[in-house]
């Protein structure tokens, strides 16, 4: 291979082609190029025609680096690709691989800039524009924030296409055709006269070729597999128990650890003895870690039976050991020191709310846990030439980054193999669990070491979803929501979550008020305030973020206000709903759900809306009251997401989505005494069992020019909805999660 | 102690009180019976024992008596057991995590209530934790399963 052609394909990604693609990357402030990682190990005839397309001997290999947590996520990325590489999802592998700054996340930054997502002028492209630079600057490889299909849609197609251009390229160079001439299907280009050649065939000529970069993408009407229903290629995997997860990872030599660190969280260890887990069989050595220790034994069931055999004293946590403290910390936030932004502010709310019948309302969101069922879990081998690491993760550069720290290795020594996840809903953005087995692993070196955690120990670390508190005051003139004033309280999920990665964010943080300030409603005099609570016990993301508590919020208390309206709760959001695309999803879900029908006695209804992540989402719940509690018949759900990729998966991505955010808002809370997390396993943090699992009808819109990923906003209206439904068929208002805490459910 | 795993004897050296999932998992390396919780919660763990499920993580190693089959020896990617079909038909899985337990659970019900009622099916299979929450495919697919092993 020419040094000049290598340098060319290197520079393929963020050079020349991706100005091909056209708006995504055209108001970069910088052009700066970003090495094709695929060609640092390649091997003598093999082709990486682009950063996601590599094709040797042994077949075509798609590169698909947004991690697959159980959303499909891999499926989708190959489809993308395939797609206009004219291959078969039979024909293909897929492999995450390995951490690099081409594979950085573009959608990411798009809602991390402070505008609406509805607002398309000028000023917010521009600043989504600089997000996505500073965020390329960092090299974010990030699975999270619903972005995975909409980074990936055009980027994956358009690597497609240049792969298949260049093939074509290399074939009309082999048989002397030319290109015009030549077809692509099934993985191989095909001559006029019916001859075939493989594109693995093709690939070493390939692998000479500059990319050729000059590609348009096809027509929608013409797509094989983007919005169909396509088979998930982990699918047999997955039921035949022959998926391989991190927790499964085996390698020669392996031993297995467990650890135990403060379950204060952040405090110190004072002093521990280990004397009656050393002599327990198959352990071979206890080692201390930053905030706790760990066993190193031959069977990861005797690992976790010996760290708890340790006895251990804990030093205090660094936040309000009882909840008591949290609550008051969020209740003392809502004062103008601590008021964080204030985007929504339209019309005079003071001057409405003056001298009208007020309607005030508080509404409390607990702490939750992810509790992904597989455990977390790290394996890392620490060698005199290398550091290997094999987890689940979300954030393979940070791990990478980190590790480096750690052990003292440059970057570029450690190895990142990112494995399946038995689901994360956030979890594996946190990357603890590798930090402490590079630290067990230092002190094994050669070895490789496998930290697995137990239940308890995962549950009672678990970064949490945020804990959020809102007041609202608003007033109703003539049938109809006049004033809407609502604050919401909470620590910065942001700076707690980057700080743990050593990144400091300046700024106030939209995620205290996304999911409420930029909802695409016209109230007279309407306004949203963010007010930063001083940071508590650690959070991270949790499913929808910000969102998760603050369509709840802001949904029930417009529902409250409609009520004092005396309006059609869905009429009423249909004419306060400006956004064309947003009110269309109202329009469908009162049509699945036959909105306005009588009711038998007993049975209620509510309708909740929220737009997040771009995506604005409409659901309605039906509930009876029965003589054992409430229980919930019925869900719809309406989602606007421009393009459904797989229709199959969709639909199960959001009634999943659904269960998950019904199971949390009716049983669930993570809550701390003595500074320690109370709830210990499944039996304290229940979710949703399958008794109580409603039917789910899902339809997906495709109204809107941009394309939206589902992962997360089916889960912010649907709290509100269940409170909405309860309270129609009840009279009683639940303005705090977990429901049960208020009402009995079957 | 001997153990009979999908119609394969072993001779093992563990402590009576170790956990059969952790036998199946770190001795025998059998993977697809899955660590969850550990305190018989969350179903992932489940096999059969003599054809009727039962929580791994719960049964010590001295207390099996009777032949374990894991979701391996129910049937392979190239013979699929008829819960496995329906389990792939509806597409059921996410990040799949508990679906092995969840179709161990599954065919052991199948064999117990070939024609299970919607009552029957929450009923049985309750006991296994979904946290991608993909219950309403799995409702269908046991249907669907039903349906399947009935036609036999």
């Amino acid at each position: 291979m020419s040094r000049i052609g290598k340098i060319a394909r290197r520079t393929f990604l963020v050079g020349s082609a991706t100005l091909v693609g056209g708006v995504a990357f055209g108001y970069f402030m910088y052009k700066r190029p970003v090495a094709n990682p695929l060609l640092d190990d390649l091997a003598e005839d093999a082709a990486a025609l682009t950063p996601y397309v590599k094709i040797d001997a042994s077949g075509i290999t798609l590169i698909t680096p947004r991690a697959d947590s159980g959303q499909g996520a891999y499926s989708v990325q190959a489809a993308l690709i395939a797609e206009e590489l004219d291959v078969t999802l039979e024909q293909i592998r897929v492999d995450p691989g390995m951490p690099s700054p081409a594979y950085y996340n573009t959608a990411l930054s798009a809602e991390a800039a402070p505008f609406r997502s509805t607002d398309e002028s000028f000023v917010a492209s521009s600043a989504r524009g600089v997000m996505d630079a500073m965020l390329k600057f960092m090299g974010l490889q990030i699975t999270g924030g619903s972005t995975t299909v909409p980074d990936s849609f055009e980027k994956l197609r358009l690597a497609g296409a240049v792969a298949r251009e260049t093939l074509k390229a290399a074939a009309a160079q082999q048989s002397g055709v030319s290109v015009a001439d030549l077809k692509t299907a099934n993985g191989a280009v095909e001559l006029p006269d019916g001859t075939t050649l493989s594109y693995v065939s093709l690939a070493p000529i390939a692998a000479t070729l500059d990319p050729v970069n000059d590609v348009t993408l096809r027509d929608p009407a013409t797509w094989r597999l983007v919005g169909k229903e396509m088979e998930r290629i982990d699918i047999v995997a997955k039921s035949t128990g022959t998926q391989g997860y991190g927790i499964d990872f085996e390698i020669d030599g392996m031993v297995h650890a467990s650890v135990r660190t403060n379950p204060r969280r952040g405090g110190n260890m004072v002093s521990y003895d280990a004397s009656a887990a050393e002599a327990m069989r198959g352990v071979q050595k206890v080692v201390p870690i930053t905030g706790g220790v760990a066993v190193v034994a031959d069977n990861t069931w005797r690992a976790i039976q010996a760290v708890n055999a340790i006895e251990i004293e804990w030093g205090d946590a660094p936040y309000p050991s009882e909840m008591d403290g949290h609550w008051a910390a969020l209740s003392d936030s809502f004062t103008q020191d601590a008021l964080d932004t204030r985007k929504r502010d339209e019309g005079d709310v003071e001057a409405a709310l003056e001298g009208a019948d007020v309607i005030e309302a508080e509404y409390r969101a607990p702490y939750l846990a992810h509790a992904p069922l597989e455990p977390i879990s790290a394996t890392v081998r620490v060698t005199d030439a290398r550091v290997d690491v094999w987890t689940g993760t979300q954030i393979p550069r940070f791990v990478q980054t980190n590790v480096a720290k750690i052990t003292g290795y440059d970057a570029d020594d450690v190895h990142v193999h990112v494995q399946v996840m038995g689901g994360s809903f956030g979890h594996r953005l946190e990357d603890r669990v590798v930090k402490e087995a590079a630290e067990i692993a230092m002190e094994l070196r050669g070895t490789p070491v496998k930290l697995t955690y137990s239940r308890e120990e995962d549950m009672t670390h678990n970064d949490t979803r945020q804990i959020a508190m809102a007041r609202g005051r608003g007033a109703v003139r003539d049938g109809k929501v006049e004033a809407y004033d609502l604050g919401i309280a909470m620590p910065s999920v942001v700076a707690s979550q980057m700080g743990r990665q050593g990144l400091p964010v300046p700024g106030p943080d939209l995620q205290i008020v996304a999911g409420a300030w930029e909802q695409p409603m016209s109230i007279p005099n309407y306004r949203v305030s963010g007010y930063r609570a001083p940071e508590l016990a650690p959070i991270t993301s949790w499913r929808a973020v910000g969102a998760s508590t603050n369509g709840f919020f802001h949904d029930v208390f417009l529902d409250e206000l409609i009520h004092a309206a005396g309006a059609d709760p869905m009429e009423e959001r249909m004419r306060l709903c400006w956004h064309d695309p947003s009110r269309k999803t109202l329009e469908a879900v009162a049509e699945m759900s036959g909105w306005g029908a009588p009711l038998p006695a007993g049975k209620g209804r509510g309708v909740a809306f929220c737009m997040s992540f771009g995506v604005p989402v409409a659901e309605v719940v039906e509930v009876t009251n029965t003589d054992s509690g409430i229980r919930i018949d019925k869900v719809w759900v309406a989602a606007e997401v421009g393009t459904v990729v797989d229709p199959v998966n969709f639909e199960n991505i959001v009634q999943g989505g659904i269960v998950w955010a019904l199971g949390h808002a009716m049983n669930a809370e993570v809550t701390y005494s003595d500074g320690m997390v109370d709830q210990m396993n499944y039996y304290d943090y229940e979710g949703m069992r399958m008794y109580q699992a409603p039917e789910i009808m899902v339809r997906g819109l495709e109204n809107g020019d941009h394309v939206r990923g589902m992962g997360e906003p089916m889960v912010p209206p649907a709290a509100a909805a269940l409170s909405n439904a309860i309270f129609a068929a009840t009279g009683q208002r639940i303005r705090e999660m977990p429901m049960n805490k208020f009402i009995d459910f079957v | 102690m001997k153990l009979t795993v999908n119609g394969t004897s072993h001779d093992i050296d563990v402590e009576d009180d170790m956990p059969l999932l952790w036998v199946l998992r770190d001795e025998l390396g059998i993977k697809g019976v899955k660590y969850g919780c550990g305190v018989a919660q969350c179903g992932a763990c489940t096999v059969h024992i003599d054809g009727v499920a039962v929580r791994s993580c719960q049964t010590f190693a001295g207390d099996v008596d009777g032949e374990v089959t894991t979701i391996e020896g129910l049937g392979t990617p190239e013979t699929l057991h008829a819960v496995q079909e329906a389990w792939i038909a509806h597409q059921v899985a996410q990040c799949g995590y508990c679906q092995s337990g969840q179709i161990m659970q599954a065919a052991s019900l199948l064999s117990d209530i070939p024609n299970p009622s919607d009552a029957d099916i929450d009923e049985a299979m309750s006991g296994n934790l979904c946290r991608c929450g993909t219950y309403t495919r799995i409702r269908a697919a046991v249907k669907t399963a039903a349906t399947k092993l009935q036609e036999v």
